[in-house]
């Protein structure tokens, strides 16, 4: 039978154009979303604007330098925690995939992930904020650094299942104790990956909101001192676009670029680090 | 008797309930080149990683017997210590893809923790690579890293590393079986320059390999020690039927 290449060919044409165009559909709304945002914002950043806490009502001016501070702090505060234990969490559902224990651990970290993040915010604003007797930089870390985790396991899991056996037998035979194989040659070898999980979840939780409602709460002034409640750039951003007055919507417009802007580089940074460092097997 | 180094007595290796190296009992004299052949899946790799412990790191591995090395039973001594004593050559070349190939040959030492001055260093490097006819190719790009190198350089650069930890016994997991031929061929003739310095064990599926390269042979099949004999004497005239079935090629 005469097969109909004519009608194959088109119908393929057809198929090609078709996911070419949801391929491109999907980048769409994401740079409509930038270039709002940068068209918005980029007129509000200037100097003071970085360096100056928020006006009083009334007055012009003001920036969000208590926000930078801020984030700044108490993203450093929940990676401390968060990446050692992650790191440690994944080297362990990776080493020991078939154990009851890694099963249920690693369902436990789906689950999490799942969890919505401003669940997180109440759990820990009736764990820690209420005994605390406040809102806390603490409590805001401690919530960002549960978030942080799902990612970080997962990815360090998922980085050092990749890395062969052979790899780890040959530092065995050479009579290398377990541990100094894990942090010798296994970490190592799995750097990269497990760096590009690290900044993937400080990216993640640079703009959560919600979990620092309850938690850090948001504060005017500048301020390090971390049992206190403490302003982040996703708090300034609500509560700057919620006010009635215009020019404070102009802020929350800055402070949504500046926050863009980190996202994006850190984002960029990672993608060229993990190709210098990426260990060719 | 003085000039053993490795014996084995009724020494069982089992995965789980599968019963993989059944009672062997054989004795390895020192500076001899042994080929361990047999078909796919008769326990020849098994009992080589039962020498130096490594069986044992596989989930639900276990192993029955003694192994003696110099006399003394490994399966008495702490397995960290046997291995480090022990040289290992794996199927597929692994040097180790963060470290340089200076750092691969010491690798023993730096992934022990274990300090050495420079010099030493630089001796031991040196020293190994040469034996591992390395150091030619490679000395002037120490610093590089190792998987950079071809497979079979790759390979003598983990049998250089193994010699670096001054083992007298090397075993070797069918060492050539992911290299072409040339590479095949290069190895090989290391071989003969190591048995001076050193015991070979040699896994192999592939028997004209055994029959250059080795003193005696011992042949394995469905887990037993069939028959251990000079090497000459086995391939022309094998003592067991299921030899002689084996090297004429009516299984594999």
């Amino acid at each position: 039978m005469e097969p109909k290449l004519g009608i194959r060919n088109v119908k393929s044409m057809i198929f090609k154009g078709v996911i070419i165009f949801f391929a491109f559909l999907i980048t769409v709304p994401l740079i409509i979303v930038l270039l709002y945002i940068i068209k918005q914002g980029i007129t509000q950043v200037n100097w003071s604007f970085l360096t100056h806490v928020p006006a009083p009502t009334g007055e012009k001016g003001g920036g969000i330098a208590n926000a930078l501070l801020g984030s700044f702090i108490m993203v450093m505060m929940a990676s401390v925690v968060a990446v050692p234990v992650g790191i440690l969490a994944g080297i362990y559902l990776s080493e020991n995939p078939g154990t009851k224990l890694a099963y249920y651990s690693g369902l436990c970290v789906d689950i999490l992930q799942g969890v919505p993040s401003i669940v997180v915010g109440i759990v820990v604003y009736f764990w820690v904020v209420k005994p605390l007797g406040g809102f806390s930089a603490i409590a805001g870390s401690i919530a960002l650094a549960i978030m942080m985790l799902p990612i970080i396991i997962r990815s360090t899991e998922q980085t050092l299942k990749l890395l062969p056996d052979s790899l780890k037998e040959a530092a065995l035979s050479l009579g290398v104790p377990y541990h100094r194989v894990i942090i010798k040659v296994i970490i190592p070898c799995g750097f990269a990956g497990i760096l590009s999980g690290i900044t993937l979840s400080i990216a993640r939780i640079i703009g959560e909101t919600a979990p620092l409602l309850f938690t850090a709460l948001g504060n005017n002034f500048l301020t390090m001192k971390i049992t206190g409640p403490m302003d982040s750039l996703p708090h300034v951003i609500f509560s700057y676009a919620t006010s009635p007055y215009d020019d404070w919507h102009d802020l929350a417009w800055g402070a949504s670029f500046i926050l863009l802007m980190f996202v994006l580089t850190l984002n960029i940074v990672t993608k060229l680090l993990t190709r210098k460092w990426k260990i060719q097997l | 008797m003085e000039n053993t180094i490795v014996k084995a007595e009724n020494y069982n290796s089992y995965f789980g309930d599968n019963h993989v190296v059944k009672d062997v009992n054989i004795s390895i004299h020192k500076n001899e080149v042994i080929a361990v052949m047999g078909p796919s899946g008769c326990g020849k790799t098994t009992f080589l990683r039962g020498i130096n412990r490594m069986h044992e790191l596989i989930p639900g591995a276990t192993s029955k017997g003694k192994i003696l090395l110099d006399g003394e039973n490994v399966y008495d001594m702490n397995a960290i210590y046997v291995r480090a004593k022990i040289g290992m050559v794996f199927q597929r070349p692994n040097p180790f893809p963060n470290l340089s190939i200076y750092e691969n040959v010491v690798a023993g030492y730096l992934l022990n923790g274990i300090k050495l001055s420079k010099a030493d260093k630089d001796a031991i490097v040196e020293k190994s690579l040469t034996s591992a006819a390395l150091w030619k190719e490679v000395k002037d790009s120490l610093h590089k890293k190792g998987t950079f190198l071809s497979g079979g350089q790759q390979q003598r650069l983990c049998i250089a590393r193994a010699i670096a930890m001054q083992p007298e016994l090397i075993l070797f997991d069918e060492p050539t079986s992911a290299l072409d031929p040339i590479s095949t061929s290069s190895v090989e003739a290391l071989f003969h320059e190591l048995k001076a310095n050193y015991t070979l064990i040699i896994v192999t599926h592939n028997m004209q390999q055994a029959a250059r390269v080795s003193d005696r042979t011992a042949f394995f099949y469905m887990g037993e020690l069939v028959e251990f004999d000079d090497t000459k004497q086995m391939f022309t005239a094998p003592r067991d039927q299921r030899t002689q079935n084996y090297i004429t090629g009516r299984f594999s």
